[in-house]
């Protein structure tokens, strides 16, 4: 196996020598088989000796080797005593949007403005990022490229992680607008001659009012003769019409409840809470609402002192006792690069007692069916794309998170990257080998 | 009648008093007037703790002639008679503005920083102004003058607010009659030194509190060599710090933390501080005893949160609502503890209220003499001025108080407070109090009519029957006018009603009808009503009568803090997995003893009596996580005023109370180094703790390490990602000179030193010599592999090595030279694409130095981070391949090696500190957690006291939120719910220090 990895490892690097970035896998010509690993579909349950079948890009079989023989087909990739997970997703992410941090020419993140329905992620999304294939290697195949800013920052689209292209890369376009529901808190600006800490928004009512108001404008304009074209209004159509979802940033119990009356009172249905900092508070309406939550970053620190320590950790675990439908989402400080340790983050709620096969949910399939892509992604049932991976060990533990093969669509991609390039290099400079 | 005569007289002769007999007179003949004033049969109090009942106070041309229970009165004395009342000396402000106008800050916002002096002629730095004289300000304002006075205060110590030495004070008289010639007692009556920056300069340094300590030393030191002839050219603040040297010196701390870093800066330049304090002295009462200083404590007693909005409330930290609770009780602890301590009104927005939270103090145990002490005779004392203030012996000021009765009861009304001899009525002894209910008849009609109020203000209620009427009272000049309006409501009628007050306690005149008739009416007064039966024992007004129910101290005051700290124990932990990090590897089914705060042995089958034996089957015993690179527990982090800082000092600047230090403890750390930031070439000195949660400042620090300084190489010092061009250098080739430049010198002054000629003790010179001289050690932030190779080549001209490359990124690509060097990298695991430099950046960093030979840690630059190192070190497994014992090491062993701490912690080695986790599995698991941490044999995290922490945060949160309702509900004024904006520092955070 280890071997066989090598000779991959190498062809692949050959074929990039001279690019800065992988060349994506070309489409899916001949059927393959993976057999004797243990399969995590991604719905809860855990396939031993697994038998899988890919063909014209989709999972054509899935089943335990042990009970049912069916025939392989095509290329048989032996993965006995590996792992297969559908691809990891990360939601509600810049990848793709911003190459370096710190370099204000690479930022295509956030617009400026403050209602930006009709700003789209994807025709800015950078197919050829390094950053973007750093994610492959560790099963991160899917992302929501998300802008920011501003009350309403724009509209998202769904991507593949292995891409000529915005066009290629795209799996849903369009698929949600983005709202940073208003703090309850302000931060006091000492420059002003304002005391420094956290004190209550006094304009709490006044920038939720901005916002109502941009809504009855937009249904105004939307039921009106659109005698003039306004391109912030008739973003919003979706919104109504019920074929965009609605992704509300809110983290505190007020504004996550007044988010929820606010979406109800103007009729936007598909609902999405991101952060959810004190979403177990409102479980009982999000669950009787079907409100799913995307939770912020496990590996951030409480907002309290008085806070439980592991609380970050254990949020999502909380939420998913009570019923409600979670996924993971990693915003915040260098969140591009940190992306790739989005499994790491499902593998830390686990160690605060959430099972294994739950844990991987709030990355596979619980994210397809917040997103809205739960009929192509998500699991490893058959009819959904072969958007997977095989790992020598348990790939939310990073010691065995070891990828072999990995394939979106059925497209075996590559797994090398800027990284790995400069690794082998310098690795048979410095110790020669 | 006569009083009030008396009282005129008495100011016309207070003119004479301030005459000076070396002016020439031209409107008229010279006046002296050497006649005494008595007051007698008052209840005087001479000293806060010598009282005389009845007593006579005798003064003449501003001074207390005499004071006693029988004084000859001479002959051409005014005799007042003050019986009832008492006589108190007036209060002293230490820590004033009073006159001395605050300069407004320097416009200019969002330019390029300044980084030399705006002035010629003075020290280097704008923020030292030794020369600067409040008295050059001073500009006398009656109307505040009157504000003090009505508060109780005589004197006062004004200085300018304004720097970090500030110059003198002065020490002013609050008298409005006889001109500044009669008020100011000192025009420089002591020092002033802050850790705040002028506002009337935008010159950077320091930009941090421990830039400001530097400073402080350096000006000392630079003063003593300016003392002994060392300069060439004048140097005007330097000259006035000498001059000002044997004054009296006075800090602003501001809290119990700085009151500290004051106490060990003063130690270090021979100067003991009198402390401005901060309220919080209570938190760590022995550590502030320790410091023997007096201090000036605010009386600032923070408001009840307004909690009625339950999501507001929720935010609220414990920390912030037991601070409400518990401050009122700090002039009492200071006390019990003998802490000598002066009051100030400083931080009350009106010196009025001053009284009410004094009485506060008092209800919350404060003992009354104490507090009148703090008012009194130590300020005097801490002026040197005890003869002349503070009392009423003989000789000193007249400045006092006559009151009506004790002067911390909340009924007792201030009459008059004389300042050197000259009166000021506040409330007049000689108006009559009236208040009190009355019953009159007029016509056939009888009312009730009830006077409260001040005695010289009052206001009244006249009701007719159940009917309550519109009145209006105005009492002055002994006549009480008194309107009411007629009971028919159709109609704008008045009854008005004049009386003489006379010696009669009822009120009697004549009532005008609506219609112009005259007749006669008499308002009988009511008896009063004991009130006071059943009230507070000593019969006295304090307010609500119940005892304050104030939350114990805990260590910190806060979340997840001890009530008593934990102590040393002997633990036996059996049949464990123990990672040793020594040449025994990972043994399993094994135990460790732990004793004395050592490991004491590790094998199988061990017993000790009196240990707590733990089971750890299926559990995993190792060293305790140490993280290189951290800046957690440290109120500032970057000097970024200059582009060398090596005088700054992180141990100065140590937060023991972050609550990260637990979060970290609960992540199995124990031992860190506290890093100053990058944003300087040569940034500042380390501070390696350990996490001792609980402990202080001093105690947290770990006194058997070595020395370690900051370095910083790239992007951050060369300024690169924000806007300022002004500051060398701005490219890494300036970078490598800077050194060069730094280093020579630094060569240049240690051999000066060395020769035994004079020099000028530089601390920053001092710093560098230490590296030369292979005593301290550097540990250096750095990204790309030119700059790493030329730190090596700059420090091997020099003779000496670097130590380590801190969160080094492309050590991969050089580890071959730094092996030959001998430095050791430390660096992130996976961290990249933040900045253009760290775009080479690969997760197999670790694992190609480690290879080479390399000293291979991992740091987190994070205090979310390095709660989870064991991840962080677990990724080397995967990125490279490093077995798991050697990734282990990344983070305990190896990081211990680069702090020179090996000796004593980093494996599990009998008879090294017993700094021990327990894990509930594999260490370099995503799975597993910490279920215990120890150092030195103290368990400081506990899986199972976690809860219970837990439950004491919502017993307390409750309890306080629950009694600050009830304050509310009283009617108490509150404040809106704010909330800590915690800053998670990393290297490239700077400090906001205005």
């Amino acid at each position: 196996m280890k071997n066989l990895k090598y000779i991959f490892a190498l062809l692949v690097f050959s074929c990039s020598l001279g690019f800065a970035q992988q060349t994506p896998a070309p489409a899916q010509t001949e059927a393959f088989t993976i057999v004797g690993a243990t399969a995590h579909i991604g719905n809860g349950e855990v396939v031993e000796n697994c038998i899988i079948t890919v063909e014209d890009g989709k999972i054509t079989a899935c089943v335990d080797g042990t009970k049912s023989r069916i025939a392989h087909i095509g290329k048989v990739i032996n993965a006995e005593g590996q792992h297969v997970y559908p691809g990891f997703i990360a939601p509600n992410s810049t990848l793709g949007l911003q190459e370096i941090g710190a370099v204000r020419a690479t930022n295509d993140t956030r617009e400026i403005g403050s209602m930006n329905p009709h700003i789209r992620s994807l025709i800015a999304y950078n197919a050829e990022s390094k950053i973007v294939e750093s994610m492959r290697p560790n099963g991160v195949l899917i992302a929501q490229a998300t802008p920011r800013g501003g009350w309403i920052s724009g509209t998202s689209s769904i991507v593949q992680l292995d891409a000529w292209n915005w066009e290629d890369a795209a799996i849903k376009a369009d698929d949600g607008i983005h709202m940073n529901w208003p703090n309850t808190f302000t931060r006091g600006r000492w420059w002003l001659g304002e005391p420094p800490g956290m004190r209550p928004n006094k304009n709490y009512a006044k920038n939720v009012g901005e916002i109502q108001m941009f809504i009855a404008e937009s249904k105004a304009y939307l039921n009106g003769g659109k005698a003039t074209m306004n391109l912030q209004y008739e973003a919003m159509k979706g919104l109504f019409d019920g074929t965009q979802k609605l992704y509300v940033r809110a983290s505190s119990e007020q504004a996550i409840r007044d988010a929820i009356d606010f979406c109800s009172e103007n009729g936007i249905s598909d609902v999405v809470i991101v952060g959810g900092y004190e979403a177990h508070k409102v479980s009982d309406l999000l669950k009787a609402k079907n409100i799913p939550v995307l939770a912020q970053r496990v590996h951030r620190t409480p907002n309290s002192d008085d806070d439980d320590y592991d609380y970050p950790y254990k949020l999502a675990k909380i939420l998913v006792d009570k019923g409600v439908l979670v996924g993971l989402e990693n915003s915040g400080g260098m969140e591009r690069a940190n992306a790739r340790n989005l499994p790491f983050q499902a593998g830390t709620v686990v160690a605060q007692g959430l099972d294994k096969e739950e844990a991987l949910k709030l990355i596979t399939s619980n994210t397809a069916k917040i997103l809205g892509v739960d009929d192509r992604l998500g699991t490893l049932e058959v009819g959904k794309d072969a958007t997977l991976f095989i790992s020598k060990g348990d790939a939310l533990d990073m010691r065995t998170n070891i990828l072999s093969h990995a394939f979106i669509s059925g497209r075996a991609i590559s797994l090398e990257s800027h990284q790995t390039t400069l690794w082998k290099r310098y690795n048979k400079k410095i110790n020669g080998n | 009648m006569i009083k009030k005569y008396l009282i005129i007289t008495l100011f016309l002769g207070s003119f004479s008093i301030f005459a000076q007999e070396h002016f020439p007179k031209n409107d008229g003949v010279k006046s002296t007037n050497t006649n005494y004033t008595a007051f007698t049969n008052a209840r005087i109090f001479v000293t806060p703790s010598q009282i005389i009942e009845k007593g006579t106070l005798l003064i003449q041309d501003g001074k207390v002639v005499s004071t006693g229970a029988s004084v000859n009165i001479p002959a051409n004395a005014v005799v007042i008679d003050v019986s009832g009342k008492s006589i108190y000396p007036s209060f002293i402000d230490l820590y004033s503005g009073f006159g001395v106008e605050k300069p407004k800050r320097q416009s200019g916002q969002g330019r390029s920083p300044q980084y030399d002096a705006s002035r010629e002629g003075f020290y280097w730095n704008d923020h030292i102004m030794p020369e600067q004289n409040a008295i050059d300000h001073f500009k006398y304002d009656d109307k505040k003058a009157s504000e003090l006075r009505k508060a109780g205060f005589g004197v006062v110590n004004t200085h300018m607010h304004d720097g970090i030495i500030r110059g003198t004070g002065s020490l002013i008289a609050l008298t409005d009659a006889g001109g500044d010639a009669a008020r100011v007692i000192d025009a420089n009556s002591a020092q002033y030194v802050s850790f705040s920056k002028s506002v009337k300069s935008r010159q950077s340094y320091p930009g941090s509190i421990m830039g400001s300590m530097a400073i402080l030393r350096q000006v000392s030191l630079d003063a003593d060599w300016y003392a002994k002839g060392g300069s060439k050219v004048t140097d005007r603040s330097l000259e006035a710090y000498n001059a000002n040297k044997n004054l009296v010196q006075i800090a602003e701390a501001g809290s119990r933390a700085n009151a500290m870093r004051f106490d060990k800066v003063g130690d270090e330049i021979g100067v003991r501080y009198v402390i401005l304090g901060g309220g919080d002295e209570y938190e760590r009462i022995n550590d502030i005893k320790s410091t023997g200083a007096t201090y000036i404590i605010p009386l600032d007693f923070p408001k009840a949160y307004d909690v009625d909005n339950s999501f507001l409330a929720n935010t609220l930290e414990l920390e912030s609502m037991l601070e409400w609770n518990q401050r009122p009780t700090n002039p009492k602890v200071l006390a019990e503890n003998n802490v000598r301590f002066a009051l100030t009104p400083h931080k009350l927005k009106k010196p009025g209220e001053l009284k009410s939270n004094l009485m506060k103090a008092i209800k919350y145990g404060l003992d009354e003499t104490k507090a009148l002490e703090a008012l009194t005779t130590v300020p005097a004392a801490v002026l040197g001025k005890s003869s002349e203030l503070g009392s009423l012996k003989k000789g000193a000021y007249a400045n006092f108080l006559i009151t009506s009765g004790d002067i911390f009861d909340s009924k007792t009304t201030l009459h008059e407070n004389w300042v050197k001899g000259n009166r000021n009525i506040i409330e007049s002894m000689d108006v009559k109090d009236i208040r009190g209910d009355y019953s009159m008849n007029i016509g056939n009609t009888a009312y009730e009519l009830s006077i409260s109020g001040k005695p010289s203000k009052p206001s009244a209620k006249v009701k007719s029957g159940d009917n309550e009427l519109g009145s209006k009272i105005s009492y002055s000049n002994d006549w009480v006018n008194l309107t009411i309006k007629t009971a028919d409501s159709t109609k704008n009628e008045y009854l008005r009603l004049v009386s003489k007050v006379g010696p009669s306690d009822n009120l009697s005149g004549k009532v005008i009808y609506p219609n112009g008739n005259e007749s006669s009416f008499m308002a009988t007064k009511k008896p009063k009503e004991d009130k006071s039966s059943g009230g507070m024992g000593n019969g006295k007004n304090n307010g609500n009568g119940k005892e304050p129910r104030v939350i114990p101290v805990s260590y910190p005051n806060g979340a997840y803090g001890f009530y008593e700290l934990p102590k040393q124990e002997t633990i036996l932990f059996t049949n464990a997995t123990v990672w040793t990090n020594e040449a025994e590897g990972i043994l399993e089914n094994t135990d460790v003893l732990i004793k004395n705060g050592k490991i004491a042995a590790i094998g199988n089958d061990l017993s000790s009596t009196g240990a707590k034996v733990i089971d750890a089957t299926g559990k995993h015993v190792t060293s305790g996580i140490i993280d290189e690179h951290s800046h957690i527990a440290a109120s500032s982090i970057n000097e970024g005023g200059h582009n060398s800082s090596a005088e700054v000092s992180i141990e100065d600047v140590i937060d023991p109370e972050d609550v990260d230090i637990y979060r970290n403890l609960a992540g199995g750390v124990t031992s860190m180094q506290i890093l100053h930031g990058s944003a300087n070439p040569i940034g500042g000195r380390s501070a390696i703790i350990k996490l001792k949660w609980g402990e202080s400042a001093q105690n947290i620090l770990n006194k058997n390490a070595k020395k370690f300084i900051k370095f910083a190489l790239g992007e951050n010092v060369k300024q690169s990602n924000w806007q300022s061009f002004g500051r060398f250098p701005q490219t890494r080739m300036g970078v490598e000179q800077l050194y060069i430049d730094y280093f020579s010198r630094a060569k240049a002054y240690d051999a000066q030193k060395k020769s035994g000629k004079p020099y000028r003790k530089d601390i920053e010179m001092e710093v560098l010599a230490e590296i030369l001289n292979k005593e301290r050690f550097i540990s250096c932030h750095s990204y790309v592999q030119s700059e790493i190779n030329m730190l090596m080549k700059v420090a091997e001209k020099f003779n000496f090595n670097i130590n380590t490359f801190t969160h080094i990124l492309e050590g991969y690509k050089v580890a071959d030279k730094m092996k030959d060097h001998g430095v050791g990298g430390s660096t992130f695991s996976d961290w990249w694409a933040y900045k253009f430099e760290v775009n080479d950046a690969i997760p197999y960093n670790a694992a190609i130095m480690h290879n080479a030979g390399v000293v291979t840690a991992i740091n987190s630059d994070s205090g979310e981070m390095s709660r989870r190192l064991n991840h962080e070190a677990a990724k080397s497994v995967k990125y490279g391949g490093v077995s798991e014992e050697d990734a282990w090491k990344f983070v305990t062993l190896n990081p211990a090696k680069l702090l020179h701490i090996d000796d004593r912690v980093g494996s599990l080695k009998v008879g090294k500190d017993a700094d021990v986790v327990l894990w509930n599995g594999h260490p370099l698991s995503i799975y597993s957690k910490p279920e215990r941490t120890i150092i030195e044999g103290v368990t400081y995290f506990e899986i199972e006291r976690d809860k219970q922490l837990r439950e004491t945060i919502k017993r307390d949160r409750n309890k306080l939120i629950t009694m600050m309702l009830e304050e509310k509900n009283k009617g108490m004024k509150t404040q809106p719910v704010k909330k800590k904006d915690k800053r998670m520092f990393d290297c490239e955070t700077l400090d906001i220090n205005h």
